[in-house]
């Protein structure tokens, strides 16, 4: 039994199109071995380290975001984990949904959500008040 | 576009169970994620609002689903690695199989001293300090 034959292609892609996709791909790739850095950091630092999550309350985050450093590396994981994860789920969403409309809705939500949270995350770091009681 | 009810499963072999561990880890650390950017950002409402949901991260139940976060995770992360090596090692594509087993066995390893340090203020606070 041959293998189906594929039909060959009756027009090239049109002119124009930027390479989306392989810059996603790319994304993923490079953001994934940066978080895998920082996440992991993080994870080790906040749950496993000295206590773990049972000592952190707020004077432990004051005393966290009192440095640049670990500012810095919130801010950088915050917009790095977020649009992995929304890239991530918009090709699940490209794959599983079957209408258009569904697709659309699916990803309308994934990009309010997604730029909501990037949005609260980022001004919680900046804006962010030891004082505050 | 085939329907789920032709069949998903793609061979069967490991490579398609670490696609599909992949991904349904990524959902769940995503979802997770947009829950903990909430409730950190309550550290912009006052210090008692914060350390009140903060509390809720030291039950039991919750102690016991960051083991889960940090296992799904690292899968992630080693499997994401695993990856990355098969697109642009150049015997990445002949290994990926040891590959996989070779991160099963690191997941494994780092998991045991993880999760014990991770429960142990859980364990001794639900069934007494052993020391």
């Amino acid at each position: 039994m041959s293998a189906p034959a594929l039909n060959v292609p009756k027009t090239a892609r049109s002119g124009g199109r930027t390479n989306y996709e392989m810059w996603s791909w790319i994304f993923m790739r490079v953001s994934g071995i940066v978080l895998v850095f920082l996440v992991l950091g993080h994870l080790v630092i906040m749950n496993i380290l000295d206590g773990g999550v049972q000592r952190i309350n707020f004077a432990f985050v004051a005393g966290r975001w009192s440095s640049p450093f670990w500012q810095v590396w919130d801010l950088l994981q915050l917009w790095l984990a977020m649009i992995h994860g929304a890239n991530g789920l918009r090709t699940i969403i490209n794959d599983y949904s079957e209408r258009d409309q569904t697709r659309f809705w699916l990803k309308a939500a994934l990009l309010t959500a997604t730029v909501f949270t990037i949005a609260l995350g980022t001004l919680v770091i900046f804006t962010f008040d030891p004082t505050i009681s | 576009m085939p329907s789920a009810s032709v069949g998903t499963l793609y061979r069967g072999h490991e490579g398609m169970w670490t696609w599909v561990a992949h991904r349904i880890t990524g959902v769940a650390v995503f979802f997770f994620l947009l829950v903990h950017v909430l409730d950190t950002a309550l550290v912009r409402v006052s210090p008692a609002a914060y350390d009140a949901v903060i509390a809720t991260y030291k039950t039991p139940l919750v102690n016991l689903m960051e083991v889960g976060l940090v296992g799904a995770v690292l899968f992630h992360a080693l499997n994401g690695i695993r990856i990355i090596l098969v697109d642009f090692w150049s015997k990445g594509p002949r290994v990926q199989r040891q590959m996989t087993w070779a991160i099963m066995a690191i997941w494994l390893v780092l998991m045991i001293p993880g999760t014990y340090f991770m429960i142990i203020h859980t364990v001794e606070s639900l069934f007494g300090s052993t020391s």
